[in-house]
């Protein structure tokens, strides 16, 4: 069966993009036929993260209005296989994505391409690029920064999710919906200088994914057009590596939230 | 000196005041959340309204809308001042 995942966060800059192609390629070494698409229509970036930006010819606008099929519009990756990208285009008329175009995108990956999974990466905002990217999801990544105009905008868009996805429309009630904290900083935490795991996720009381540090990894990364998670020495890396086994549903203990090497949780729960 | 600093309660981190601000944010968007979208202006020209009567606060006017097995329930809680306020107005 195909899984729909929104990477979703309300607020720009705290690291969607950069989390959906890690989620993507994660999934696809696991050996799952992945689509990451980018939904963010007039702003195009997905394709650069994922190194494929000389590659693109036909996006999604292109196969919702009928100019390309599925098929000739996805850019199969060259470092990753099961991985495929579907670029956002580079339109700035914002009705191009209509619920039924953007459905028939999705349907298309499903039956003809057999996806196992399809990463929604959202634009920030709550405008219809970000409503489209959500509707038809099965889950939610929600991506938070530890800092107050981050969590606040989070909870609108938790609070968004619980009502405006096809499956709450329909009565299936939320979908499941979790944290990811990027650019956590033990040492800012520890000196009461930064929001801590415990109190975000305290006050958007969601089930916690993983925590990814504020690391140069990540814009190595970006620099080099590879998604951070196939940095594998890297803590980031590591960090979005133990995000895509809890996804999958492995229970880990969280690295990388303690100024210790032996983690916080680690020496708590008796890791 | 420095016993007596020992002795004050620690001074707030930032982290700290971080927090109780979005606790209190997020608590009160919630309350407001999924209800219909005329519900900030009725807010307000409710308030404009008891205002014309009796001087009150900003927060002294709040509006909800709750949903009971099908039903829908608009709640609105005026707080007034004290008495003696009153008078002098």
């Amino acid at each position: 069966m195909t899984k729909i995942v929104v990477v979703t966060s309300g607020k720009g800059g705290v690291g969607k993009t950069t989390t959906s192609a890690a989620l993507a390629t994660g999934l696809a070494l696991r050996g799952f036929k992945t689509t990451v698409i980018d939904f963010d229509v007039g702003l195009r970036n997905l394709d650069l993260i994922m190194g494929c930006e000389r590659r693109v010819v036909y996006d999604l606008v292109n196969v919702i209005s009928g100019d390309a099929n599925i098929k000739q519009a996805l850019i199969k990756d060259k470092k990753v296989d099961n991985l495929f990208i579907l670029p956002a285009s580079q339109t700035r008329d914002k009705d191009a994505l209509t619920t039924e175009g953007v459905e028939g995108v999705l349907n298309a990956l499903r039956d003809d391409m057999k996806m196992d999974y399809i990463i929604c990466d959202s634009p920030a905002g709550i405008e219809k690029g970000a409503l489209m990217a959500a509707y038809f999801a099965d889950e939610a990544v929600v991506v938070t920064n530890p800092e107050v105009s981050s969590v606040r905008d989070s909870d609108r868009i938790i609070g968004i999710l619980a009502s405006k996805t096809r499956h709450a429309e329909q009565g299936d009630g939320d979908i499941p919906a979790r944290l990811l904290l990027t650019r956590y900083s033990p040492e800012r935490v520890e000196n009461g200088q930064m929001l801590s795991v415990e109190d975000v996720q305290e006050i958007l009381a969601i089930e916690l994914l993983g925590v990814i540090p504020e690391s140069q990894a990540v814009l190595n990364a970006s620099n080099a057009g590879s998604p951070v998670i196939l940095d594998i020495d890297s803590d980031a890396g590591q960090a979005y590596s133990d995000a895509v086994a809890r996804f999958l549903g492995d229970q880990l203990p969280h690295r990388f939230v303690n100024v210790n090497k032996k983690g916080l949780f680690g020496r708590l729960f008796g890791g | 000196m420095s016993i007596f600093s020992y002795l004050l309660p620690k001074k707030q981190t930032s982290a700290s005041v971080a927090k109780e601000r979005l606790q209190i944010i997020v608590a009160r968007e919630r309350s407001t959340r999924g209800g219909p979208d005329y519900l900030p202006q009725l807010q307000q020209e409710l308030l404009m309204v008891v205002r014309k009567y009796v001087p009150v606060g900003e927060d002294a006017v709040n509006v909800q809308v709750d949903r009971d097995s099908g039903c829908e329930i608009l709640e609105l809680n005026i707080t007034l001042p004290e008495e003696e306020a009153q008078q002098q107005y």
